[in-house]
């Protein structure tokens, strides 16, 4: 390879701003209501009040608010390095003392590189292990090496294991003491940093393997996870602008699910949508379609997710309307599917 | 709430006699005759539970049967009749196919009835082909995926001693299993976090699945690896007791609950005790004809009664 000879062009050129790719960009809109690393705060209360509780790490603790639990109890929490086999490993071992580990890395590392050890040396004894994953299906614009798009389906096929996928602050906080108290290991989907706080305005509390009809509505049947419960929420409101009278059922917990009372609000002729922000391959579509399907209803659903591809980088909001899981293109979707 | 440090922390066990008051007035030699005649036993078990199936682990039984003695019969502290005892030392199988042994290992401590070993590997048992600890009392991890052991044992190393517990985590793997990098991620972990309450036990039988070890990946130098990571290393000859006894003797005068972690590398031979076997060509899964099982037993007893094998 040789050297370039070329003197570098200084000349002052306008340039338009560039939109950021940082990967802890927060899914919050601006000036919306958001708490702080509400998993970490809601971790150490849950510690004060059960001291079985430890948490561990593999180097991302400051990035997955563990940080918080780490300086309230450093006596409990085990920093396992870059290593997520020995995380999960170690988790185990850990339950095996008759302790409650919680795990963070990030959801890439958990689903991809270490399965093996949260399959057989935690699921497969039942223990109480729960991991946490941090940057969930599209949540860094850091591309595939960290967009986490296929974890649920990766996960889902681990018998025991528990699968929740958060919408907001409130979902965090009340679920990590349920986690806790449930027996058999866990995965939740991290919403990390300052985290949109939305459930508050409806009648919701978090119920582990529940699904709560958060808002009715004549036309339409969201049911949603995660983040897109928010968007989901975001959407039935503008939708009313156009006259669609749009209901909202969020389903946190992926596995088990609870097919009762989701099956109960498709099983109507109103469109039925559901939204994840996860790959259309093996997450809550699917979930949900494979209920459907058992259950004999002869029902179309339409999935908002992200589709079955590797994701470009960029920033978050350029990518959730690239991928359809913005606002805008939920009600462009749905608008188009009412004709 | 409930509280987990109400007592001190404890010292670790530095006299884990499982049966103590037999042990209190024994000399060097009733010491490696009684732990002997255990390898002995367990070797014999190991020959009857691969003949019912004819087939099984049964060379990397008989080339382990020393270790498993060793801890068993010298070294873990448990209560045969309370498996799941909160002060109990921890043996963890990583090495899951090495199951028969460790089979054997528990009928000798009493754990498991003798009677049961002949179900080894049979429908319904409790006795499966690869070691998994939902199904055997004394089994305390399901091993098999290899790699595995050594992970856990940092977790139940860290969490024993968070709780104030002197007990002890043994972890069994297999020089095939240095080929997995889970393995140095829990060797590095070890040490980080220095579980002086942690000893492995590493049996170098040179062989693996495809092959010779040195063909397949090759894991030397095993010794230099271990020192590196911090570890308290010793290498023996995991077929001779006395060397055995003195390693774990050593490993335990300089254990602390917050000291380095104490590894025990035993370089053993597949098919140990049985010349029949040993002279075999060496396999991951050695065949027996049903001919050969009698032979086998004789051969081993002759051995041990220092009589001319036939």
């Amino acid at each position: 390879m040789s050297a370039t000879t070329e003197a570098p062009d200084t000349t002052a050129v306008t340039k338009p701003k560039l939109k950021t790719s940082a990967m802890i960009a927060s899914f919050a809109d601006p000036g919306q209501k958001t708490a702080s690393a509400p998993f970490g705060h809601a971790l150490v209360k849950a510690a004060q009040e059960n001291d079985r509780i430890v948490g561990l790490t593999a180097d991302l603790g400051k990035y997955t608010d563990m940080h918080i639990f780490a300086q309230a109890f450093p006596e409990r929490f085990f920093q396992m390095g870059m290593a997520e086999q020995l995380l999960f490993g170690a988790a185990a071992g850990l339950a095996e003392t008759g302790l409650v580990p919680f795990a963070s890395t990030y959801s890439v590392f958990a689903a991809r590189r270490a399965y093996d050890f949260l399959c057989l040396d935690a699921a497969e004894p039942n223990l109480n292990v729960n991991i946490v994953g941090g940057l969930p299906g599209l949540t860094t614009g850091y591309g595939p090496s960290h967009q986490a798009t296929e974890d649920m389906a990766i996960f889902r096929g681990m018998p025991n294991l528990t699968i929740v996928d958060p919408c907001d602050s409130l979902d965090i906080e009340q679920a990590v003491p349920q986690l806790a108290a449930s027996e058999g290991p866990t995965y939740l989907r991290l919403l990390r940093g300052n985290v949109p706080t939305v459930l508050d305005e409806y009648d919701y509390t978090f119920e582990l393997g529940k699904a709560k009809v958060l808002r009715g509505g004549n036309d339409v049947v969201f049911v949603s996870s995660g983040l897109m419960t928010m968007r989901a929420l975001q959407a039935a409101k503008a939708l009313a602008e156009h006259n669609v009278d749009v209901a909202v059922v969020h389903t946190p917990t992926i596995k088990p699910f609870d097919a009762e009372t989701v099956l109960a609000e498709i099983n109507t002729d109103r469109l039925a949508v559901t939204l994840e922000n996860h790959s259309v391959v093996g997450g809550l579509f699917e979930t949900v379609a494979s209920a459907v399907v058992t259950a004999g209803l002869g029902k179309r659903v339409v999935p908002v997710a992200l589709p079955d591809e590797f994701l470009d980088a960029g920033a978050l909001p350029t990518l959730h309307e690239r991928y359809g899981l913005s606002v805008q293109r939920i009600v462009a979707k749905v608008l188009a599917e009412l004709g | 709430m409930t509280t987990l440090n109400e007592t001190a922390p404890q010292e670790l066990h530095t006299q884990p006699l499982p049966q103590k008051e037999r042990m209190t007035q024994e000399t060097a030699a009733e010491r490696l005759e009684r732990v002997s005649a255990a390898a002995y036993r367990i070797r014999h078990h190991a020959l009857n539970m691969g003949e019912v199936q004819g087939q099984g682990y049964v060379g990397q039984a008989l080339g382990a049967a020393d270790m498993l003695a060793a801890v068993y019969a010298d070294q873990l502290r448990y209560r045969a009749e309370d498996p799941h005892w909160e002060q109990r030392d921890r043996f963890l199988l990583s090495t899951g196919h090495y199951a028969i042994g460790h089979y054997a290992a528990l009928a000798e401590a009493g754990i498991v009835p003798v009677e049961e070993l002949e179900t080894y590997g049979s429908d319904d048992s409790r006795l499966p082909m690869s070691g998994m600890s939902t199904y055997t009392p004394g089994m305390e991890i399901s091993g098999g995926s290899l790699g595995h052991g050594l992970t856990i044992a940092v977790g139940m190393a860290l969490g024993l001693r968070y709780q104030g517990s002197g007990a002890r985590i043994y972890n069994f793997l297999s020089d095939g299993e240095l080929d997995e990098g889970s393995t140095w991620e829990a060797a590095m972990g070890a040490h980080h976090h220095q579980l002086g309450n942690l000893t492995a036990m590493v049996d170098i039988n040179a062989l693996q699945a495809d092959g010779k070890t040195d063909t397949v990946l090759r894991t030397e130098p095993i010794t230099e690896k271990w020192e590196a990571a911090g570890w308290y290393t010793q290498r023996v000859d995991g077929n001779d007791m006395a060397a055995l006894l003195t390693a774990f003797d050593n490993a335990a005068a300089q254990a602390t609950t917050s000291g380095r972690p104490s590894v025990i590398l035993c370089d053993t031979k597949v098919g140990r005790g049985v010349p029949l076997l040993e002279e075999r060509e060496k396999a991951h899964f050695m065949r027996i004809e049903e001919h050969e099982w009698q032979t086998c037993r004789e051969q081993l007893t002759a051995g041990y009664e220092g009589k001319a094998a036939r």
